[in-house]
């Protein structure tokens, strides 16, 4: 393999439904998943004489989001028609932006890969504009015909398009997971996948390094950060092998197919329609006064990165904690609520371990239920009281774990002391009385005679297999520090 | 006054009043007329007595209930664009022949809401494209004051109507001169408002930028009462206009001394017929013994207007049309063999020639490589003829002249030579690409019809919002004349 010798290039075109009540031109609500065509009034349906009329709420959510990614919301943007004919598509024209769109530029600062590989790219924005979703067909089940719903057409759609600047698959999945995340954040666009409100394009090309940028193949409607991956990978392997077998790549769209991990050619460019974009004499330009956007910047939740850097800040987290848990703005809520609880009383290392335990347990064993961290049965107080009992020396990060899974079960009560009343009822809390752990060493070494012997002769590992041993015989309640520094001097006597 | 058949809206208005005649009594004598002049006429496509008759003895109930205004129990004729719930709305197309819309135009609601009584639909060109009324589906539109000679179009039902007395008003659409160019030819009333201030809601768009609805009658002054009615802000209409209701009437008894009156030079040169000429001169003078003073001004760039009006206008057209596709509703070819081949048949099939040959035109002048040179040119013309408004406005309160370059002509005489048709719409279309109000009254006789000849429009010009003064002028001219009250000889009976 030859991929070293080959520089990647890819840009993310996203498409973010934004959570509007209604569609963007017409009072139609955009629940999902009611019957077909019960959402789609007149307007929606494009019976003759009928107009859109822009939906503020539309507009404040491209505004959000302009904000969060320090892009440049246009004072004017202008609405066009992309005209195209597909039974979907009532009106024959989708209405979009393209000359001027309501948000240009703008960053996204991603975090690529794990533990001491991770680093930071800062990936820029082109634009980012607004315009209705078509409708569904429906090829199955029609007897050969092909059914049409229209309740989606017309939901409020935020077109984001990235520059090229990632390299790499796991990059494009960085970036795609920070501005889903980023959506959310920002609470324009509910991320739901699976119902298609973030969809993906991914503009790929291959070149050798200093050549200029090669033709570029988009694949289409990547909605799991799984497949975006490996269609990415599978495009780009795909793309030097045909050029190392002499062949060029010819630009074109195409899709990828999840049950075989490949990607093929939907139409080429020859086939690319030409759109006939012109300006929408229905709607005149969307003009944004400065007040607006100053009213909606004042409304802004605090954004993750800048979350992260207090968290950094005042709590002591490193880079890699901040990021994580400001991964989600539900699971940031969970950690900052957490945090409060434990209040003043927090020991220094308390905001640490709550990090740890919010990322590591806990969201463990979310994702193992497939359970949102909005409704953990664990909550925020129950957990910031167990990791206090850790942080104080009450109970052992191992009975910890065992005290959580108490806790998820609903055990203790519910409250937020429910972790003491589970280490109280269970008999949980750490032996730390030294006439309490003494006769259990002195058991526990009468009983190991070769394992004293062994130590004694320089083997470390011994050692370990008897504190093991005496936290053993302890149920667990033993320090583990205690218990070490107990069992050398016996040993040493 | 015996012979009802001109009566105005204003003296129906008197009569219903008074409580000589009943809303119910006055449809059926317009029905009655209709039946017995149609037929040589064809300028009504659709009747419903039954439908008539409810709103009658509504407009009834309401006087007798105290609650009449001054047009309740008025009949009036809805030109075949606005969807009216209990009609059909077809446009003029076989693409519609079926369709009936669920919703009412803005302007039907407001008539409805004044107590206008709907004697029935009137005839047009398909899609109000044309200049003539033979692009109708549903047949020519003969013209009452010769029947082998045009009506004009595109609302040439709705003027031939009034003309031959078979009602006394009727709503029109104006693009590029189809609420005038018509009036002028029939030898009837018609203004186009400034564009935003008559709802485009349920109004089939030809081109959305230029199209406005307003009124056709017989006078200024009905024309005033029933803008009245007609003219308000609508939500559902992006580019209406939100201003205070105002009151169209409040000017038509305002003295003419004083008022200047702009001669656009470039509205008296080539192509101009000798008959127009002087009976516009003729009414400039009038104007002059009235006490109003006239000026010559400049329209310099007001010979590229018919050129960029036949590239703005099909333009928009060419995407207006697309949502006639066959798949929600409408005419669909009833063989095909895919999803292409019904688009093709069925558009090939429910289109006529005049509006095929404006969507082709549309459809190239948006595409790429020809979107600069001819649609943003066009409007960059548009623009400087804006401008050119905006200047000789300065020097004079009305622009005056001729509304069409000659009378009518024969059916027939320009069906293969659209071109020549285009040239006809040379006064008028500039209004529309400037947005402003127009209007054409009738000022004389030209060659042509016997004995009397055909009618002369003069058109009438005003700044934006200045209808009021428009009217005004309109009516102290017509108090001082009686060619609006001429009738067509060998009226149809």
């Amino acid at each position: 393999m030859s991929r070293t010798n080959w520089e990647v290039v890819i840009g993310l075109e996203t498409h973010s439904q934004l959570n509007t009540t209604s569609k963007i031109f017409s009072g139609s609500p955009t629940a999902f998943g009611a019957e077909p065509n019960v959402q789609a009034s007149a307007v929606d349906l494009a019976l003759p004489g009928v107009l859109p009329v822009m939906n503020r709420a539309a507009v404040e959510r491209a505004i959000r989001f302009g904000l969060a990614v320090g892009g440049e919301v246009a004072q004017r943007s202008v609405f066009a028609r992309k005209n195209y004919f597909y039974p979907d598509l009532p009106k024959g024209y989708q209405i979009s932006q393209y000359e001027l769109p309501v948000v240009q530029g703008g960053t996204l600062t991603i975090r690529v890969g794990d533990g001491d590989k991770a680093y930071e790219k800062v990936v820029r924005l082109t634009r980012a504009h607004l315009e209705e979703d078509a409708g569904k067909s429906l090829h199955e089940d029609f007897h050969g015909m092909s059914g049409i719903d229209l309740n989606r057409a017309g939901t409020p759609l935020l077109e984001i398009v990235s520059e090229p600047d990632m390299s790499s698959s796991a990059e494009a999945v960085a970036y795609a997971r920070a501005l889903h995340a980023l959506v959310r954040w920002v609470d324009i666009c509910d991320g739901n996948m699976q119902e298609g409100s973030f969809r993906c394009d991914a503009n790929v090309s291959v070149r050798r390094p200093g050549e200029p940028l090669g033709t570029r193949r988009e694949i289409k409607n990547l909605n799991s950060f799984r497949f975006m991956q490996q269609a990415i990978d599978f495009e780009i392997q795909w793309q030097i092998e045909q050029i190392e077998d002499g062949h060029k790549i010819q630009q074109a769209t195409v899709l990828f197919d999840p049950d075989t991990g490949e990607t093929r050619a939907m139409r080429s460019k020859e086939d690319a329609h030409d759109y006939r974009y012109f300006p929408d004499p229905d709607l005149p330009p969307l003009v944004i006064a400065a007040d607006w956007i100053e009213r909606v910047r004042s409304e802004m939740p605090e954004l993750p990165v800048a979350l992260a850097a207090r968290l950094q800040a005042d709590c002591g987290l490193s880079p890699y904690d901040a990021a994580g848990l400001t991964a989600s703005r539900e699971m940031a809520q969970y950690y900052l609520d957490a945090l409060a609880v434990a209040g003043a009383a927090q020991a220094t290392q308390l905001p640490k371990l709550l990090a740890n335990w919010v990322m590591g347990e806990l969201a463990a064993r979310l994702n193992r239920e497939e359970r949102d961290i909005a409704h953990s049965p664990v909550t925020p107080a129950q957990l910031s009281g167990l990791v206090t009992r850790i942080a104080d020396g009450t109970i052992s990060n191992n009975i910890a774990k065992k005290v959580f899974e108490a806790l998820w079960s609903g055990e203790g009560g519910g409250n937020a002391n429910a972790a003491d009343a589970v280490i109280e009822a269970q008999g949980l809390k750490q032996v730390t009385d030294v006439s309490a752990i003494e006769p259990i060493i002195d058991e526990v070494l009468a009983a190991n005679p070769k394992s004293v012997e062994e130590y004694r002769a320089g083997k470390d590992k011994a050692f370990n297999a008897l504190v093991g041993q005496v936290m053993k015989a302890s149920k667990g309640k033993a320090s583990p520090a205690q218990v070490n520094e107990l069992l050398k001097k016996k040993l040493q006597a | 006054m015996s012979d009802r058949t001109m009566d105005t809206v204003k003296q129906l208005s008197v009569r219903l009043a008074s409580g000589e005649v009943s809303a119910v009594e006055l449809a059926q004598d317009y029905l009655a007329k209709i039946q017995a002049a149609n037929p040589a006429l064809n300028a009504f496509v659709e009747l419903n007595e039954a439908q008539t008759l409810i709103e009658a003895r509504a407009a009834d109930a309401l006087r007798a209930a105290g609650q009449a205004g001054p047009l309740t129990g008025v009949p009036i004729a809805h030109k075949d664009i606005f969807c009216q719930t209990g009609w059909h709305a077809r446009c003029g197309s076989k693409m519609l022949e079926n369709f009936a819309a669920p919703y009412d135009a803005g302007l039907i609601e407001r008539a409805r809401a004044a107590g206008l009584v709907t004697l029935g639909r009137t005839n047009m060109d398909e899609f109000a494209m044309g200049s003539t009324n033979e692009s109708s589906h549903y047949g020519v539109v003969h013209n009452p004051w010769q029947l082998d000679a045009v009506p004009g179009g595109s609302s040439g039902g709705s003027a031939a109507a009034v003309a031959a007395g078979i009602a006394p008003a009727a709503s029109g659409t104006d693009t590029g001169g189809s609420i005038r160019q018509p009036a002028a030819f029939c030898g009837i009333t018609g203004i186009k408002p400034t564009y935003g201030i008559v709802s485009r809601w349920g109004m089939i768009a030809y081109a959305s930028s230029l199209d406005q609805g307003g009124p056709m009658a017989h006078t200024a002054e009905d024309c005033a009462l029933l803008l009245n009615a007609f003219a308000g802000f609508d939500t559902r209409d992006a580019t209406s206009l939100e201003r205070a209701p105002e009151d169209y009437t409040r000017a038509l008894d305002a003295p003419l001394a004083g008022l200047r009156i702009g001669v656009p030079k470039e509205f008296f040169g080539e192509g101009m017929s000798d008959d127009v000429r002087a009976a516009v001169e003729a009414a400039l003078a009038t104007f002059r013994t009235l006490g109003a003073t006239t000026v010559e001004v400049s329209l310099p760039r007001s010979g590229y207007a018919v050129p960029a009006y036949y590239v703005i206008a099909p333009a928009e057209a060419s995407s207006n049309l697309n949502r006639f596709d066959g798949v929600r509703y409408g005419y669909r070819a009833p063989e095909y063999r895919d999803l292409n081949d019904m688009y093709a048949k069925t558009r090939a099939q429910g289109f006529g020639e005049e509006v095929k040959r404006r969507i082709l035109i549309g459809t190239y002048v948006l595409s790429h490589g020809y979107y600069d040179a001819y649609y943003l040119q066009a409007q960059r013309v548009r623009r400087l003829i804006a401008d050119d408004y905006r200047a000789a406005f300065r020097d004079c309160d009305l622009i005056l002249g001729p509304t069409t370059p000659t009378v009518a002509y024969g059916i027939g005489d320009k069906a293969d030579d659209p071109l020549s048709m285009y040239l006809g719409d040379i006064y008028t279309t500039s209004v529309n690409l400037a947005g402003l109000p127009g209007m054409s009254i009738p000022c004389g006789f030209g060659a042509g019809g016997l004995p009397a000849g055909l009618p002369i429009g003069l058109q009438i010009v005003g700044n934006y919002f200045d209808e009021a003064r428009m009217l005004g002028a309109a009516h102290r001219f017509q108090q001082a004349t009686d060619w609006h009250l001429r009738t067509p000889p060998g009226k149809p009976t």
